[in-house]
């Protein structure tokens, strides 16, 4: 249990934010799991227009997936390195990881922008509005991660690993890695349900 | 340019126009004042860029007292509508305005008033109570507040710029999609909500992991105050429901900007959904603004009865069983959908069962003040009331639990009835006493007891007359959000009952104003000195009123439940510890939540009109801010030991002289 009497020091504040952000992450499953439900709930929707089935190439998705999965393991490491205090493994594990997410990011867009081009928006039916709407909340959170790791890499690079940057990159490593958790989780529900 | 925004979005009717002329009046004589004292300075330092919580707190409270005065008006509005708009006679307001008018009485209500006045008293009160010096995240603290004003603003300023929404309190499509509902109202709605939404969702983050992690060294889970307990398992479904909040508005925005079809009727998109999603957080919702007050009648009644309270363990399982029940009740809003007969059943009899625990509280709050020696202040008053008529709702909501009941009387005034004798009788009431108790803590001096009694009988009075009357008229086939009734339904008698109610409650608020004026006027003869003017249980009691910004010079050691009582027997037999000041380490003050606040707000004018430059530019403002914010290394500053010694010192000094 935390002691008041110590509120702010550094040991302290390290162990409450690693816990709240944990907390937060508790609240982001909620929202991708109302999210998920509003899917499976309109999945069938289709208003005549194509399936999941007609849309979804199961290689290109697999793709994905292996750059996240890839990536996540590059930003443990990272973690690992800043606990270390190495700075330079800890900037190198952290541009890879930013690469492989700007990777993924810019399969999803190009997924996205054929799905458009051939008429298959999210104003098509209620199946594609439920399905843009899931998979660009992952990239959307996906995308910030991104911004987060380019703040870090400058706040590294420039003051070094401190208590602070430390719990920045701890917490980084943990929002990366749950993103990664819920595109498991689209990919099985959406990509692999969909077009089985 | 200006995406929806012409200037027709000014042109308003005489009612609006005079409530945007009085707004401006009062801003003027306020920002006169500000300048004629020179308060700018102590507003910024002191107030807006305030990390103290106890402060924090405050700012909660004046908001939502705020939007409780435009909550009464609305509701007077609306009683003197039904009042006289009979047969020929069509009242004085038209049915556009009066949508507008029931659904700000409700959005002000629930989202503003009643979240506000929760984490108000959670800001204040909490951190006293656990021992500690602060929340678990100042600077998160300040933001939810700021977004909060924010909601509450974007609300006022549909009256000047634009409409509200007329959709009612919850917007069910198909009504608030784009097809029956084009203009901004509905997206004023959707953006408020959603912005406070946000900032209460954070907060509930933070106040989990206070109470988790920042008690005082010995307060174990099982001795922590009902109120902390309270408002722990509030925050616990804080942090479950309102991210579905935060996604069903997503989806509504959603359909009507981008075109999407999740609850149209075309496209393939379910109306029935959103009704779903709202109600999976709307009753919970209900919970998280009704358990702090339980909490807050626990500690009332026990310290009211000098007994400890009846029942401690079965108190905290009652409220974890609150907690996890709500969750599965939430169809019984929609019997009437028609998901079928076992569907109705398992969420009539899930429903029934929350009267369980419920039940538990009510008798152990009467076992505590059995055999105790009762004090009947003003706190004891609004508990008793509260007994009565959250025991009368609580009877009427078991009743519309049976489905087949429920058809019957599903959206009529009975219905209004039961809920507002539950958030009236117990969130209102328990704020009041809420309010009688903790002042002293806050102000340091107490309330007039004489006119708290006045303005308590003439609430208490009001409430029989305007509420009461509705479960008839509900049962005679009233239903809600009426503008007008035929003359032949007999209705009229008891309409104009339950408006005389209103102004009874009308008088019970100017009492309450008058009260607030003359306490400040003899505050001197009120004075609290002792910090304790209650002959208070809990740890909130055992630092001065007002505490200073630090709560507490010495870390509190607790040794069992009801810490400062205990404490209070061992001085008593004789026991004095020898305490060594020390360095505190205490939050810098941050204009950061204010102006993250404000980037959010034209954010959020941007997306109701649609003025898309606007959206990019406070976006991007926005994201910088918080980059800037989080990149601050030194946050903190550390106030050195001799100086907590000297103003500890000074205060015990006066103390002493005036004892």
């Amino acid at each position: 249990m935390g002691t008041a009497s110590h509120a702010g020091t550094g040991q302290e504040t390290y162990e409450r934010t690693v816990f709240g952000f944990w907390v937060y992450l508790m609240t982001d499953c909620i929202l991708f799991a109302t999210l998920f439900a509003t899917y499976v709930v309109l999945q069938n929707n289709l208003n005549g227009g194509p399936s999941g089935k007609e849309l979804f190439h199961l290689p290109f998705a697999l793709s994905e997936t292996l750059i996240l999965l890839v990536s996540s393991f590059t930003s443990g490491l990272a973690v690992m390195a800043a606990q270390n205090l190495k700075k330079v493994p800890t900037l190198t594990w952290l541009g890879a990881t930013f690469l492989l997410g700007l990777a993924f990011i810019i399969l999803e867009v190009t997924e996205f922008t054929h799905l458009v081009q051939e008429g298959n928006s999210w104003q098509r039916s209620a199946f594609l509005s439920s399905f843009f709407t899931l998979v660009g909340t992952h990239g959307a959170h996906i995308t910030s991660g991104l911004l987060w790791i380019l703040v870090m890499l400058f706040q590294i690079a420039f003051r070094g690993i401190n208590i602070a940057s430390l719990r920045r990159v701890a917490c980084l490593g943990l929002f990366w890695h749950f993103l990664d958790v819920i595109w498991i989780f689209i990919f099985t529900i959406v990509y692999l349900m969909g077009a089985l | 340019m200006f995406g929806k925004l012409t200037l027709d979005a000014l042109k308003h009717g005489p009612i609006e126009s005079g409530v945007s002329y009085s707004v401006g009046i009062v801003a003027i004589i306020v920002i006169t004042l500000l300048f004629y004292f020179k308060g700018w300075e102590g507003l910024w330092k002191g107030w807006i860029t305030t990390l103290d919580p106890k402060r924090i707190g405050r700012m909660y409270l004046i908001v939502s007292l705020l939007m409780l005065f435009k909550g009464v008006v609305d509701a007077g509005m609306i009683r003197a509508q039904l009042a006289f708009s009979v047969g020929e006679s069509h009242g004085y307001l038209e049915s556009n305005h009066f949508q507008q008018i029931f659904t700000a009485h409700g959005t002000s209500m629930i989202f503003f008033v009643g979240m506000g006045v929760v984490f108000g008293l959670l800001n204040i009160i909490v951190p006293l109570q656990i021992g500690a010096r602060d929340v678990a995240f100042p600077f998160l603290n300040s933001l939810s507040f700021w977004l909060f004003s924010v909601g509450a603003i974007l609300v006022n300023l549909s009256l000047m710029v634009g409409n509200f929404s007329g959709a009612g309190w919850l917007p069910y499509p198909p009504l608030s999609e784009l097809q029956y509902s084009p203009d901004v109202g509905i997206d004023y709605w959707i953006w408020s909500v959603q912005i406070a939404g946000i900032g209460s969702l954070l907060s509930g983050v933070n106040f989990f992991v206070t109470i988790l992690k920042m008690r005082a060294p010995g307060m174990t889970l099982m001795r922590m105050p009902l109120f902390t307990w309270s408002a722990l398992n509030a925050m616990v479904l804080v942090i479950f429901a309102f991210p579905i909040l935060t996604v069903a508005l997503a989806l509504l925005s959603l359909d009507r900007t981008l075109g999407m079809h999740f609850f149209t009727t075309d496209g393939g998109g379910n109306p029935m959904l959103f009704v779903n999603l709202i109600w999976a957080w709307g009753h919970p919702e209900v919970y998280i603004l009704i358990l702090p007050f339980f909490g807050v009648f626990s500690e009332v009644v026990s310290t009211f009865s000098e007994k400890r309270l009846f029942g401690y363990t079965s108190m905290v399982w009652a409220l974890a069983a609150i907690t996890f029940l709500s969750f599965l009740v939430w169809l019984h809003h929609f019997f009437t959908m028609g998901a079928g007969a076992n569907v109705n059943a398992f969420f009539g009899v899930m429903t029934m069962l929350i009267a369980v625990p419920t039940g538990v509280k009510v008798f152990n709050w009467l076992f505590t003040m059995y055999g105790g020696r009762i004090h009947f202040k003003t706190p004891m008053l609004w508990f008793l009331a509260f007994i009565f008529i959250f025991g009368t709702g609580g009877m009427t909501g078991v009743l519309m639990a049976i489905p087949p009941a429920d058809y019957q009387v599903h959206n009529s005034l009975f219905l209004i009835a039961h809920f507002h004798s539950m958030v009236i009788g117990g969130v209102l009431f328990g704020f009041f006493a809420a309010y009688s108790y903790w002042f002293p803590k806050v102000f340091g001096f107490t309330l007039n007891e004489k006119i708290g009694r006045y303005a308590f009988w003439c609430w208490f009075m009001g409430f029989i007359l305007a509420i009461m009357p509705l479960y008839v008229l509900g049962m005679m086939g009233a239903t809600r959000r009426l503008d007008h009734y035929d003359a032949s339904t007999g209705w009229q008698p008891l309409y104009i009952v339950a408006a005389v109610g209103i102004i009874f409650i009308v008088l019970g608020v100017i009492l309450q104003n008058i009260q607030l004026l003359a306490s400040i006027a003899e505050r001197r003869r009120n004075r609290d000195y002792t910090g304790d003017p209650w002959n208070g249980r809990t740890l909130e009691w055992a630092t001065s009123s007002p505490p200073k910004f630090y709560n507490f010079a010495f870390v509190p050691e607790v040794h069992g439940r009801d810490a400062f009582w205990s404490m209070k027997q061992a001085e008593k037999a004789g026991g004095e510890h020898e305490h060594h000041y020390e360095a505190i380490h205490m939050p810098k003050r941050s204009g950061m939540g204010f102006y993250i606040g404000m980037w959010v707000f034209l954010l959020g004018f941007g997306l109701i009109w649609h003025i898309w430059w606007l959206v990019a530019l406070t976006f991007l403002g926005m994201l910088i801010f918080t980059i800037i914010r989080l990149s601050d290394d030194e946050p903190e500053q550390l106030i050195p030991a001799s100086k907590i010694k000297r103003i500890d010192l000074t205060k015990r000094h006066v103390h002493n002289g005036h004892s």
